[in-house]
């Protein structure tokens, strides 16, 4: 932990292998936000993109890890995996596209929202992806 | 916020400072200090758990006794619904209401009546287009505690209405004064017949601003016994019970609920139940629902510590009790508008107690600090150190509240070392 800019830091390991517990970070985040006193316009920000995020790493890329940098007037998520990548990262963001498989859909994921959601509440989302050797997703909150 | 009561206390004499409490209190509210238990008032919620769980007996429910109530003033009975479950073979109320006349009492008010008009104007609630959804019941205390403690969030969730217990009062007292004009308010003395201490706090906290029209909580448990002795003589009741098949059900998970008329509904109860379901509810993870019923105790009120009939006997008992009585024999006042005295408010200023730190930046720091020691700790939850977990002892130990040498683990490695150093001395 770096004392020096006053960062808090957590990092959690998303189960590729385990569907049902997708989306626990997210809550864990929350907690950690809320026992800090963030406002709740921002942990809600927050904890959403961490969970679409979340989701995507299990479903797309078999799990990865979600890291979390708590500052004074900023969140950062660094959501990491070594998936497939992704092929088009401009058709990717668009609402609606999904290449979720139908077992997925049909627990009601794989709308095509995840990445739009991400972005839309974020202020700052920046995609570095590789095919074949994985994604790394960062996303600022602003506080 | 005045500091709030409580009516969970500890007798040092009885406790020898075991772990049974500490670590399942469910608010992580006790800790050990010099051999025996020591509970933070700004934590417990009165749930009661410690008192059903001490092997030693050494927690104990305050409340008033029956005979330190003011005899010469008129004095109202208001049993709980869950009274009626306590006895073998009793087939109709009216005898027991009768029995709190021969004690003493000069009138009695069935809690039940009040319950069936709290399920008319829930209902009239959920309707009235102002409802926060899902709305969580507000009936049990602890509950109510808890929202307002650990999930500030979903405060505006909780119905506005007086619980029934309240409401008795206030329609009791109405009633006394009706029936004797010249009965002045301060003759009247209400008393609730509970099967909680969490309804005791309640009053003694909502008296404090001079708000509740309870005067005295009196035990299920010493009602039983005093009542036992009269209803031997089977005198021919006089006053007949008003109540109907909803509120009796109130006295069991799922009665509130099930009286509503909805489908939408979850009925939790046992606190640890009920913490998980806030949790759920609070991270939206909750199907659409119109009303949450949440009770504390597990069963619903039948499983309050201060009754004597195991919950799920009092529940049979209660099914046949109501069997042949007519749905519900009380009902709101028309109009769409609930009625001023039946309102409840909450207080919306509450600071989360789980919340740390003076300012954001403290709050980091000490985040920093406390998972820095949680990293050394052996995440065995022992209970040793005095503190419920391992995380609770980090905390405590940079709130200043705990010493780190303390921990077993931390003062087993230091004597280790201490004795490594003597060999080499040695050498």
């Amino acid at each position: 932990m770096s004392e020096q800019n006053e960062c808090l830091t957590y990092s959690f390991d998303v189960d590729g292998e385990n569907f049902t517990s997708a989306g626990e970070a997210s809550v864990q985040v929350k907690r950690i936000l809320r026992r800090i006193g963030f406002d709740p316009e921002t942990i809600k920000r927050v904890s959403i993109a961490m969970y679409e995020g979340e989701i995507n790493m299990v479903i797309h890329a078999g799990g990865g890890v979600a890291e979390l940098f708590v500052y004074e007037d900023k969140i950062v998520m660094k959501l990491t995996d070594h998936g497939p990548g992704i092929a088009d990262v401009s058709l990717a963001m668009q609402e609606g596209f999904s290449t979720a498989p139908d077992n997925i859909r049909s627990l009601g994921f794989g709308a095509g929202m995840g990445l739009p959601n991400m972005k839309r509440y974020t202020d700052d989302m920046v995609i570095d992806t590789k095919l074949g050797e994985g994604t790394t997703i960062t996303m600022t909150v602003n506080v | 916020m005045s500091e709030y009561k409580h009516s969970v206390s500890l007798d040092l004499e009885k406790c020898k400072g075991c772990t049974h409490c500490l670590r399942r209190c469910p608010t992580e509210a006790i800790r050990i200090r010099d051999g025996h238990a020591v509970i933070d008032p700004a934590r417990c919620i009165d749930c009661g758990e410690c008192i059903r769980l001490c092997p030693h007996k050494a927690k104990k429910a305050i409340y008033d006794k029956f005979s330190s109530l003011p005899k010469d003033k008129y004095l109202i009975a208001l049993p709980a619904p869950t009274f009626y479950g306590q006895f073998e073979n009793l087939d109709d109320i009216d005898y027991l209401l009768q029995g709190l006349l021969d004690l003493g009492f000069d009138d009695v008010f069935e809690v039940a009546c009040a319950a069936e008009l709290v399920t008319d104007y829930t209902r009239k609630f959920l309707h009235s287009g102002k409802a926060v959804y899902p709305v969580i019941s507000s009936a049990c205390p602890v509950v109510v505690r808890l929202v307002t403690l650990r999930f500030p969030t979903l405060v505006p969730h909780l119905l506005p209405i007086q619980p029934p217990v309240e409401l008795a009062g206030r329609l009791a007292r109405q009633k006394a004064k009706a029936k004797n004009p010249s009965l002045k308010d301060e003759d009247i003395v209400t008393v609730f017949i509970s099967p909680c201490p969490a309804k005791v706090s309640y009053v003694k906290n909502s008296t404090d601003g001079g708000k509740s029209s309870i005067d005295y909580v009196v035990s299920i448990s010493d009602m039983y016994f005093e009542l036992l002795n009269v209803m031997k003589n089977k005198v021919t009741p006089v006053p007949y019970s008003k109540t109907g098949m909803v509120g009796i059900g109130w006295a069991i998970s799922g009665g509130e609920s099930s009286s509503l008329m909805n489908d939408h509904y979850l009925a939790a109860d046992g606190i640890e139940n009920v913490i998980k379901v806030l949790e759920d509810i609070d991270t939206e993870q909750h199907p659409n629902l119109d009303f949450v019923e949440l009770n504390a105790c597990s069963g619903g009120c039948v499983g309050g510590v201060l009754t004597m009939e195991n919950p799920y006997i009092c529940r049979v008992r209660l099914r046949n009790i109501r069997r042949y009585l007519p749905v519900s024999q009380n009902h709101a006042s028309e109009g769409d508008e609930l009625p001023d005295y039946v309102k409840l408010d909450f207080d919306s200023e509450y600071e989360a107690v789980s919340k740390l730190g003076t300012s954001r930046r403290h709050a980091i720091k000490l985040m920093a600090d406390i998972q820095n020691v949680f990293s050394t700790l052996p995440e065995l939850d022992c209970g040793s150190c005095g503190s419920p977990t391992c995380r609770a002892f980090a905390e405590d130990v940079v709130k200043g509240k705990a010493d780190y040498g303390e921990c077993i683990a931390v003062m087993r490695e230091k004597l280790r070392g201490k004795t490594n150093g003597e060999n080499n001395d040695g050498k």
